[in-house]
């Protein structure tokens, strides 16, 4: 009996944070993905090209990254009870 | 701290946002406090030591000192300002870079282990209070009080149906958005960072000391696991502290361009 009085006291939000998270997590995934699939590809083609390639690559990787990392604060915020 | 008293009582308590509210050291001086001050401190004794007795050819300490330099200068400042008039932001760049790595790298120095850019003050101040008000500045002595506001929201060669979408566009991206995530960039890298490193150790503690027997090897992979995400941690760091004055210069740059 006290169990389920407890359990109505409980909030959702810290489950349905974390789900939030890993939905807004797979954009970014896949990004990532892509960018360092682009650097892979053009070093293939030419291997001259790597280092130019992958300075590129650091600075797209960060601007997806972000992305991630706003889900990951966002999830402390809204996980508060 | 709070995770270790929690968990007398067998229960692993995951560390959170709270670790990160670290207790004053003495008269409300906390450790961030302390931490960014000796990286000003270790910059600027780095920088004026290597910068005694210039030699034409310059000895090790000095080649370090002007390959950081260079760097800043060639690699971020030139590339993204333009050759014509990047000298006068090289000296900003510079700093912000350095700033930026020496205070991510303190969250993996054995003593000091906290990254003081985890505080969301420490970024924003740098995004917010030093880059945004110079962006503005820099724009508006180039091109006019409406001149500025003009050249970032109205790109050439656009039709005018379309600038009534894109002006209140572009004004949420470049005047609140950019300077915001500029900031919160590192400042959530480090967080996420940091947190990791925490719940590796914690957890490989807990097991060692409160669980059942059958647990306790299993914090040596805990702990391996802490190493090996240190290894990641310091790339990340580096990463930012480049990403953070890239994207500083990058700002300069947009707002110094010429119209197309």
């Amino acid at each position: 009996m006290s169990a389920i009085l407890l359990a109505q006291e409980a909030s959702l939000n810290q489950g349905l944070s974390l789900i939030g998270y890993g939905l807004g997590a797979i954009g970014p995934g896949i990004g990532v993905g892509l960018i360092f699939a682009a650097v892979i590809n053009g070093t293939a083609r030419q291997p001259e090209a790597q280092s130019k390639l992958m300075g590129i690559a650091w600075q797209t990787f960060v601007l997806v990254e972000v992305l991630a990392l706003i889900g990951l604060v966002l999830f402390f915020i809204a996980s508060a009870k | 701290m709070r995770a270790l008293w929690l968990a007398e009582g067998g229960e692993f308590v995951p560390p959170g946002a709270g670790d990160f509210n670290l207790p004053p050291i003495f008269l409300g001086i906390t450790k961030p406090m302390v931490l960014v001050v000796l990286s000003i401190v270790i910059i600027s004794v780095f920088f004026l030591i290597a910068s005694r007795r210039l030699k034409v050819v310059p000895s090790r300490f000095t080649f370090i000192a002007e390959s950081v330099y260079d760097f800043g200068r060639n690699n971020i400042a030139r590339e993204l300002i333009g050759s014509k008039d990047f000298m006068p932001y090289v000296p900003l760049i510079v700093a912000m870079f350095t700033f930026v790595l020496v205070n991510n790298l303190f969250g993996i120095i054995p003593i000091i282990q906290f990254p003081t850019l985890a505080h969301i003050g420490f970024p924003m101040a740098l995004s917010v209070l030093i880059i945004y008000p110079l962006w503005n500045y820099i724009g508006i002595r180039k091109h006019g009080l409406f001149g500025h506001f003009k050249h970032q929201l109205v790109p050439p060669g656009v039709p005018k149906p379309v600038l009534v979408l894109l002006v209140p566009v572009e004004i949420f991206v470049k005047f609140i958005m950019n300077p915001i995530t500029h900031g919160i960039r590192v400042f959530a890298a480090m967080f996420a960072g940091h947190l990791i490193l925490l719940v590796f150790t914690l957890a490989g503690e807990y097991l060692l000391l409160e669980a059942g027997g059958a647990l306790k090897p299993v914090s040596v992979i805990s702990w391996a696991f802490a190493i090996a995400m240190t290894f990641l941690e310091a790339l990340i760091q580096v990463l930012q502290a480049y990403i953070f004055a890239l994207l500083a210069a990058n700002f300069i740059g947009s707002a110094l361009s010429e119209e197309h």
